[in-house]
């Protein structure tokens, strides 16, 4: 009876306790886990366009972004001044999405998704042995200083105590948001946005009223590898740039389930949820179950949302006739 | 309708279309003139779909020659037929099941918008202008189908006959110059058929815009078509009038049987 009592009060009166004793420490974990949450958003966000644009879930996005750091320090290895650097990535993101619709896309036009899914999973493959085999696969360091991304952090006293924050996780958060602020737009205003939701929609019809599929597929498959260039470059910068950043890459599963596979601000939000649940979480719950819960944390909100909300907060809802 | 001093809009010549070693349409010639309905019928299997797939891009015969517009068509893809002003309705409706009404209609405009997509993301001045001046057309199209009522539903929650007319719509949108209807009328009951046949005339009268259809319901053909092509296995049966055609024997066979 005692043990039970003394559980209770482990899970239900001594974390808050802890909140609102320390709120400095509360506060940096919020600030922590809206860092991440913006970048899981971004991650969520390259897997959101492909699969808007052509109803594919896109196995390979995670991947992507281990290509776009693991190239960006090679090419800066090689000699290349660092923002060079950025604009040869950029260029073999552009060659990367025309080959990918030039010798995959154009011949699975009118397939079955799941085809289309069993692609990307072969393309993955595909990139990862190329990208060991041209740029090998030792960890390291993200360029940020040569990139001119700022160091160093500030630290905010606050409630008695004080708050850091990282320069670096402060520009990640800034040209994340801006960045989903511009593709948001992109793709809810402009007429490339509309051919998009059409090409996702129906070929044949998207064909039928002047839209070009291989235009369209190139654009999203470009503006899938921007996205994980900038994921690339500030998880890179948070961890090492590895074939490891590919878990993270994977952690937005879950942001996509809460989200809803189809809503960029599901994405964003769907990240936030994730990226602050799991950093308070580990920090007030973690002791009691022993450390290591932000590898699952995310997941089990999943499973949760598949349960009672599989569509997400903000997914279409799913329509069909009988 | 029906005048005698009409140009030829399309001239399809001598097609063969052969999936492996089947063949589904050979040697078929036949024109479109400027303005009129043009009908194509015949019984299941006999190459209408088709004939209507290889004039907008999605088969392309192995042999035998397209003319638009007094030139002959290269190999093109669809997409870059319907920016020559073809459009096109689908058999199995084909439409943007997630979008509204109004946004699939949008759809059709896609081909004349060209503000720069910077203007469109921050919806400045010109943008917004041809943003605008596009959806007023859409309007007068919904308003001109009547359906005004549904413009903000998802096309996916929508009956049958509706969604079908919401693909006119969608097709009309884009200014056709020759509009192709593939089973306009399909799974219709009455009262929707004569409704779809108005509108068909309609659009061929007000708008001036050319059509030819595949229907099977012969009663509806024989009202709308000014001239008539039937098929048979692949082959050109008849060409001609309603009444011309009707009174082929040939087609009488294909369509009756032949008494042995």
């Amino acid at each position: 009876m005692e043990a039970l009592i003394e559980i209770l009060y482990l899970i239900f009166v001594s974390p808050f306790a802890e909140m609102v004793a320390y709120p400095d420490l509360f506060f940096q974990g919020i600030w922590d886990g809206f860092v991440s949450g913006t970048l899981y958003g971004l991650i969520a966000l390259g897997f959101v366009l492909i699969f808007k644009a052509s109803g594919v879930f896109n196995f390979s996005q995670p991947i992507l972004v281990v290509l776009a750091a693991l190239s960006l320090v090679s090419f800066y290895k090689m000699g290349i001044p660092a923002w060079i650097s950025v604009i040869l990535v950029l260029v073999m993101f552009y060659v990367l999405a025309f080959l990918i619709e030039r010798l995959i896309l154009r011949k699975l036009v009118n397939q079955d998704g799941n085809i289309l899914f069993m692609s990307t999973i072969g393309l993955t493959f595909l990139i990862i042995g190329s990208a060991q085999w041209i740029f090998g696969g030792r960890p390291s360091a993200m360029i940020t200083d040569e990139l001119g991304l700022p160091n160093g952090s500030l630290e905010w006293p606050m409630f008695g105590g004080g708050v850091y924050f990282e320069m670096i996780d402060i520009s990640a958060a800034v040209i994340a948001s801006i960045m989903i602020v511009i593709l948001a737009l992109f793709f809810s205003k402009t007429k490339i946005g509309r051919g998009l939701r059409a090409v996702a929609d129906d070929h044949q019809a998207a064909l039928s009223v002047g839209i070009s599929l291989n235009q369209i597929w190139v654009i999203v498959w470009f503006v899938a590898g921007v996205v994980a260039l900038v994921t690339g470059i500030f998880w890179g910068a948070r961890s090492d740039v590895s074939f490891a950043l590919q878990i993270i890459g994977f952690k937005a599963l879950p942001v996509l389930i809460i989200g809803g596979f189809t809503s960029v601000p599901g994405a964003i939000i769907g990240g936030l949820i994730i990226g602050l649940g799991e950093k308070v979480f580990e920090i007030y719950w973690g002791p009691l179950l022993g450390s290591g819960v932000e590898g699952w944390f995310a997941y089990i909100i999943a499973l949760i949302f598949l349960l009672f909300r599989p569509q997400g907060l903000f997914g279409d809802k799913i329509i069909e006739r009988v | 309708m029906g005048n005698t001093d009409q140009n030829v809009m399309m001239e399809v010549k001598n097609i063969n279309l052969r999936f492996g070693g089947v063949i589904a349409i050979q040697d078929v010639s036949f024109d479109i003139l400027e303005g009129e309905i043009r009908a194509i019928i015949g019984p299941n299997g006999a190459g209408k779909s088709s004939m209507l797939n290889v004039i907008n891009g999605f088969y392309h015969p192995q042999e035998g020659e397209i003319w638009y517009r007094g030139e002959k068509r290269p190999s093109m893809e669809p997409y870059e037929i319907a920016k020559t002003g073809i459009a096109r309705t689908f058999q199995n409706i084909a439409l943007f099941k997630g979008m509204t009404t109004i946004e699939n209609v949008m759809t059709g405009r896609q081909l004349k918008m060209n503000k720069n997509f910077f203007w469109q993301m921050i919806r400045y001045g010109p943008a917004i202008e041809e943003e605008v001046e596009h959806r007023r057309r859409c309007e007068e199209i919904i308003d001109f189908l009547e359906i005004n009522h549904i413009r903000k539903t998802p096309v996916g929650a929508l009956p049958y006959g509706l969604q079908k007319r919401v693909e006119l719509a969608r097709a009309l949108a884009m200014d056709p110059t020759l509009l192709l209807l593939d089973e306009p009328m399909a799974g219709m009951n009455v009262e929707e058929k004569q409704d779809m046949s108005r509108f068909i005339v309609d659009v061929n009268e007000e708008f001036g815009t050319t059509i030819a259809l595949i229907e099977h319901d012969m009663a509806v053909v024989m009202d709308l078509a000014d001239r008539v092509v039937v098929l048979d296995y692949g082959k050109l049966l008849a060409d001609g009038t309603p009444n011309e055609v009707q009174k082929n024997q040939a087609v009488i066979d294909a369509y009756l049987g032949v008494p042995h």
